[in-house]
């Protein structure tokens, strides 16, 4: 069988596809970083914006972390399996995991739709087109991590590509990461 | 140079299956709780320490025993830690510009015109826009004008 490159070349020691990811990691800690520290000097900048924050559902994004912080464990269990050969296990893992990325979108729809319906859109102030912009750029993440998900979860049910399994995980884990401090700075500092 | 092959071993990844994953994941639900908690007590460093500083902690754990950045090759802290240095550099070169609203040769009239910010800087108060304005200007240095 024919392996593919991304496993079989190394860069500075390690397999070029784990390198890749790493840098896709890399840059997007340029993204969101960018994004929040921007946030941040705002938001000191401006006190009343603790007023508009106070509309936020603290135990939304509570529930939220903690269906990440689950996803990101049953992403590791995934890993665990693929490293052990146990493909179809691995592929089960990463269907929790896409289940966990699904529960944290239908939360964040009902957040979004009781805000909106309140006022609080994207135009009504810096605050909300922060916070709009933060989510927004963050829920592509789980979407676009889903999707890739669920293709590498295929091919690990047959025991094919089970690298990938980890290379995946590296990239949700970021995503909780992120959500791990937009989660304070969006819904507890009121 | 190690070939992939060293990279992706049992050797590579020392310690990997000794991590349990179901206790990494028990704390980091305990300190998620703590995250939510102490802000209530509505005590400012309390909320900075429990909401900002838990949220370190957490990153922390989740890039060392999820990410397994402990047994990483060093050229993968490098590049993270240039694009953290990066991200500080940015805060660092443009935060006076957004946080102050004035400066010697310089206002910020949109945020001046706001009068809850006006004059505000780090921490700055709810007061008076114009009582602000004046008290947070520099010793023997006049706050610009309203019509400039």
């Amino acid at each position: 069988m024919v392996r593919p490159i991304a496993t079989t070349r190394s860069a500075a020691g390690l397999p070029t596809g784990r390198l890749a990811v790493w840098w896709v990691i890399a840059s997007e800690i340029v993204i969101f970083g960018g994004l929040l520290g921007s946030y941040v000097m705002h938001r000191l900048g401006h006190p009343e914006w603790a007023d508009y924050a106070a509309h936020t559902n603290t135990w939304a994004g509570a529930f939220n972390t903690f269906v990440l912080l689950t996803s990101s464990l049953s992403a590791v269990l995934a890993h665990q399996a693929a490293e052990k050969g146990d493909g179809p296990k691995a592929a089960r893992y990463l269907g929790f995991t896409i289940l966990g990325g699904g529960v944290f979108l239908v939360v964040k729809s009902f957040e979004w739709t009781y805000e909106i319906t309140h006022g609080f859109t994207i135009t009504a102030n810096n605050f909300w087109a922060f916070y709009y912009t933060a989510a927004g750029i963050h829920g592509v993440h789980v979407i676009a991590g889903m999707i890739i998900m669920a293709f590498i979860a295929m091919d690990a049910r047959k025991n094919k590509e089970l690298q990938r399994v980890e290379l995946v995980g590296l990239y949700w884990h970021f995503v909780d990461i992120v959500w791990i401090f937009l989660f304070p700075l969006l819904y507890i500092a009121k | 140079m190690s070939s992939p092959a060293d990279a992706h071993s049992p050797e590579a990844h020392e310690g990997h299956h000794e991590v349990n994953y179901v206790r990494v994941w028990a704390i980091l639900l305990v300190l998620l709780v703590v995250s939510v908690v102490g802000p209530m007590f509505e005590i400012r460093v309390l909320t900075l320490i429990t909401a900002f500083g838990i949220a370190v902690v957490k990153a922390y754990i989740v890039a060392k025993n999820f990410m397994h950045l402990n047994i990483e090759r060093p050229i993968v802290l490098y590049i993270l830690a240039a694009m953290l240095g990066l991200m500080l550099q940015f805060f660092w070169g443009t935060s006076p510009d957004v946080m102050h609203h004035y400066g010697k040769n310089w206002e910020n009239r949109a945020a001046l015109d706001q009068p809850h910010t006006a004059g505000s800087t780090v921490g700055g108060s709810h007061g008076d826009a114009a009582a602000a304005h004046g008290a947070e200007a520099p010793a023997g240095e006049a706050a610009p004008a309203a019509g400039h």
